[in-house]
């Protein structure tokens, strides 16, 4: 191969095309880590930052892209549309379209080049841009194309986690995976970073918002039994809301959330905080909508869960309540929070976002994450006793006996608005990204409800062929009541079958949409419900997916409206 | 009265008293090519090409008397109705049916392309008042580069696997495109091993006198060892399948022109994708019509709607038509019945 200056834009699509293809994790890791040995650096950095969901401002938007385009082919809009709905994605469909220019056109511009000429035109004119992207256009071929609208388009989706990045890194630099993944994170710019700062001690940023990786857990697929002796771990809720990081350092409050996004503007209600906490601080745990204190539950809303109502489950102290000092809200409450571009005082009134901290990643400036577990919580519980601040709670811990005695406990999961129980090592120590072991989520069965099927349409992307996304009705009376989309959750086989019925059983086609004979019945599983203006139904489902598909059950026999507005009641608030 | 009218068994000749690619059993049926979902079983008499001829014979069992071979051009008169086959370019033996009656001239195209494969027989553009074009890849995405073009990516892949150690196992339809790859593959490998599948339809055609690289056929006692970094070829049937297993380590490269959208590659979990086909692409198609001069244009299997409303855009009378070629509305290619037999051995 000749030297690492080989067109850096085609080097980067080839990259894509094979990370698009592989099927297997250890190709992709090969692929990444033959282009950071290969790449220029300035090319690198700007990788980095892409996978690790650093996109590049957007200065050109997708109806530019798709006129320019419309342009250049002289295609008819509504053909233009046709090919759209067939490929799923409007970046490759472009790339598609536009007129071959021979493999051979390589220009040997380099990725930073094109990224740096896209934000430099933010400013200008429309025809400016037209000009630019035309041009770049012309110099690419048809991968390089799909990459560069991919670039402008913004979310490149190509199944690599960070995590990924970080090993590839780790093995062409020959570094510490752990170590690169922290010096990644945080706040910097690709386009005045250089490889060699980025990867050195101080880390892109080298500022102080820059977060610690987040330590992931795995669901838990056996019985804790297996985890064995239960005095070796400490039990909290799994909260329903967002991930977060809070870090407080030179007296400044930022906040992270497990997408890598600084959202410290999203929540002004925690720079009350600022002055509270102590200098050189930073904590784990969950963003999400509180009402605190006791009175909550008082007016009903309640949060007081009595456990094991056979009496003899009661814990050892004196306490047979798992009692909170708030009350969590359901996570559509949250939503509302985080679409808002502008904050106003009668959001923060409805919807108050509290943070539930479960652990101390840094304190006194000092990176704690390498104590142990129990070592880290006693700070914790100190500094947020310190603090005392109604919407900053401690993430309670829940006492029991043994595993029976967390499997009742457990049960009253969604009563207390969480989603299953966290289970981690006392004497573990913080790790980076999703390892086993140590830290494990055993979350409650999903809510379910039988409904059958009524419209259908293509997936796009990986899909684009299948109907793959479908609409699930339940009785109301004697007509169907659309209630929910859901898309995963049936193995391949099944989906080639459930596509073959939909082309024979089609009554009618409006645009993409199929209406199909309500005649297959699914179970569709979700995990929280919440009233909605929006929907026919009135109510919307959070995470909804097809649990399976119940051969055994006639359209006869689906469940009802009323069953649904009943779940409305009881789990959501 | 139509020289040829659309009825609900296929194409059919009131005039001469045929059928063209009927897919219900009627007396008389002309075959364009021997995919299945083009010639099926059951019909009285049968006229195509003399190439298709042992095809027809292999896989549906036709009797020999019951099947009359013509070469291309040649005349063949019924009811003073004038029919000659002419090259579609598809597959071998894969033709056009001109159908002449009193100075009318309609054209059905079967499936085709324009491309020339050098085996199939370069594509005969002919003049007519009515054509008959198929729509399988009727979208502007599908602009195919030239065959020497994706041959070269092809060999370029089965050398970058040899050289980790893999075997190349390159997933085609074991009717036309598994021939078409021979000449590919040949320059790159020894030996090209097949599945049993196309290995019948490769002796078929052997023994009727068609000139192929020599295959060999991958059989149950052979040593794994053998395949060590080698080539094969199998049908889309094989894949996942018990039967592929052998050839571990091995990278599967499928070859349609479905692979031409990403997502599609992905979806069949291959490791590359090689949009070749034995389709015309949107240029192809838009070049093919145009060059008939028709008058009326009927189009059928594949994106019949939308080459239809183009075409009428462009001042060109078309219609589409309701056919059963084609495994559905997107025109996928046949699925061969044999194939999928043929793969558990
Ligand atoms: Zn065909
Ligand atoms: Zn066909």
């Amino acid at each position: 191969m000749n030297n690492n200056y080989r067109g850096g834009m085609r080097l980067f699509a080839e990259l894509v095309v094979l990370l698009g293809t592989s099927t297997k994790t250890n190709d992709k890791l090969d692929a990444l880590a033959t282009y950071f040995a290969s790449a220029g650096d300035a090319d690198k950095v700007w990788v980095i930052a892409l996978f690790s969901g650093r996109k590049p401002k957007r200065t050109v938007n997708a109806t530019q892209l798709q006129e320019w385009c419309r342009e250049a082919t002289g295609l008819p809009a509504w053909l233009f549309e046709e090919c759209y709905h067939t490929v799923g994605d409007l970046a490759e469909t472009i790339a598609l379209l536009l007129p071959q220019n021979g493999d051979e056109a390589e220009t040997g511009y380099s990725l930073a080049d094109y990224l740096r000429q896209l934000v430099q035109i933010g400013k200008e004119e429309e025809a400016v841009k037209k000009e630019l992207v035309l041009r770049c256009w012309r110099q690419m071929n048809k991968e390089e194309r799909f990459v560069f609208n991919k670039l402008i388009t913004g979310g490149f989706r190509i199944g690599i986690s960070q995590k990924m990045i970080v090993n590839a890194l780790g093995r062409s630099a020959g570094v510490d995976a752990a170590i690169i993944a922290h010096r990644i994170t945080g706040d910097w710019d690709p386009a005045t970073t250089t490889f060699s700062t980025l990867l050195s001690e101080e880390g892109g940023g080298g500022d102080l918002s820059k977060p610690y990786p987040f330590y992931l857990a795995y669901a838990l697929e056996e019985e804790p039994a297996a985890l064995g002796d239960p005095a070796e771990w400490q039990a909290e809720w799994k909260w329903d809301g967002i991930r977060g990081e809070l870090i407080c350092r030179g007296g400044q409050l930022f906040v992270w959330s497990r997408g890598e996004e600084l959202m410290t503007e999203k929540f002004p209600e925690y720079q009350a905080w600022r002055e509270l906490l102590p200098e050189g601080v930073v904590l784990d745990g969950e963003i999400i909508g509180l009402r605190a204190g006791p009175g909550a539950a008082e007016s009903g809303e309640g949060a007081n869960v009595v456990v094991g109502q056979d009496g003899n489950a009661g814990v050892t102290e004196s306490d047979e309540t798992v009692g909170l000092d708030f009350v969590p809200l359901p996570f559509a409450a949250l939503q509302t929070r985080i679409g808002r571009k502008n904050v106003t005082k009668k959001n923060l009134q409805e919807v108050p976002v509290g943070f539930i901290a479960y652990d101390l990643l840094e304190y006194e400036g000092q990176d704690w994450r390498n104590r142990s577990l129990t070592e880290r919580r006693a700070q914790l519980e100190t500094i947020i006793g310190s603090v005392n601040h109604p919407l900053l709670q401690l993430s309670p811990v829940i006492r029991f006996r043994d595993w029976e005695q967390l499997a009742v406990i457990r049960q009253s999961s969604r009563e207390v608005g969480s989603e299953g129980v966290m289970l981690k090592k006392k004497s573990s120590v913080y790790q980076v990204g999703r390892k086993r072991g140590d830290w494990w989520k055993w979350k409650i069965d999903p809510l379910v409800i039988d409904a059958v099927m009524v419209y259908a349409q293509k997936g796009h992307g990986r899909r684009s062929n299948l109907y793959t996304d479908y609409t699930f009705a339940v009785r109301g009376g004697d007509q169907l009541v659309t209630f929910t989309k859901a898309y995963s959750g049936l193995t391949d086989k099944e989906l080639a079958e459930v596509d073959a019925f939909v082309r024979k059983n089609s009554l009618e086609k409006f645009g993409p949409v199929r209406t199909v004979k309500p005649e297959l019945v699914f179970e569709i599983a979700f995990e929280g419900i919440a009233a909605s203006a929006r929907h026919k139904s009135g109510v919307a489902l959070r995470f909804p997916r097809i649990n399976r598909w119940r051969k055994d059950k006639t359209p006869a026999e689906i469940d009802t409206i009323e069953d649904l507005k009943r779940m409305l009641e009881v789990y959501g608030k | 009265m139509p020289l040829i009218e659309f009825t609900d068994k296929g194409l059919y000749c009131p005039q001469g008293g045929f059928y063209i690619d009927p897919w219900r059993p009627v007396d008389r049926a002309i075959i364009t090519h021997a995919h299945s979902d083009h010639a099926r079983a059951g019909s009285g008499a049968y006229l195509c090409h003399r190439l298709t001829v042992p095809l027809l014979e292999w896989r549906l069992g036709v009797a020999a008397e019951a099947v009359q071979g013509v070469e291309w051009g040649e005349p063949v008169f019924m009811n003073g109705v004038r029919v000659s086959l002419h090259p579609a370019g598809h597959i071998i033996g894969s033709s056009q049916v001109r159908v002449e009656y009193q100075g009318e001239v309609w054209v059905v195209s079967g499936d085709y392309k324009t491309e020339d494969d050098g085996i199939s027989g370069a594509f005969e553009p002919i003049k007519c008042q009515v054509f008959v074009t198929e729509s399988t890849f009727g979208l502007p995405i599908y602009d195919w580069k030239p065959q020497p073009v994706i041959f070269g990516n092809i060999q370029d892949w089965v050398v970058g696997n040899r050289e980790q150690g893999k075997a190349s196992v390159l997933i085609a339809y074991s009717l036309g495109k598994a021939q078409r790859l021979l000449s590919c593959l040949e320059p790159v490998t020894e030996k090209i091993y097949v599945h049993g599948a196309v290995w019948n339809i490769h002796q078929a055609l052997v023994n009727a006198g068609v000139a192929l690289p020599p295959v060999e056929r991958v059989m149950p006692e052979m040593p794994r060892e053998l395949f060590k970094g080698q080539v094969v070829i199998a049908p889309s049937s094989a894949e996942g399948s018990p039967w592929i297993r052998r050839f571990q380590p091995f990278a599967v490269g499928v070859c349609s022109g479905w692979m031409q959208v990403r997502g599609n590659v992905r979806r069949r979990n291959a490791d590359a994708g090689f949009a070749l086909s034995d389709h015309a692409d949107w240029k192809g198609l838009l070049g093919a019509i145009e060059a008939t001069g028709a008058e009326k244009v009927f189009v059928t299997h594949g994106f019949q709607a939308t080459l239809a409303r183009y075409l009428n855009e462009r001042g060109i009378a078309a219609a589409e038509v309701k056919t059963a070629y084609g495994e559905d509305e997107e025109g996928g290619e046949p699925t061969d019945k044999e194939e999928k037999e043929a793969a558990h051995e």
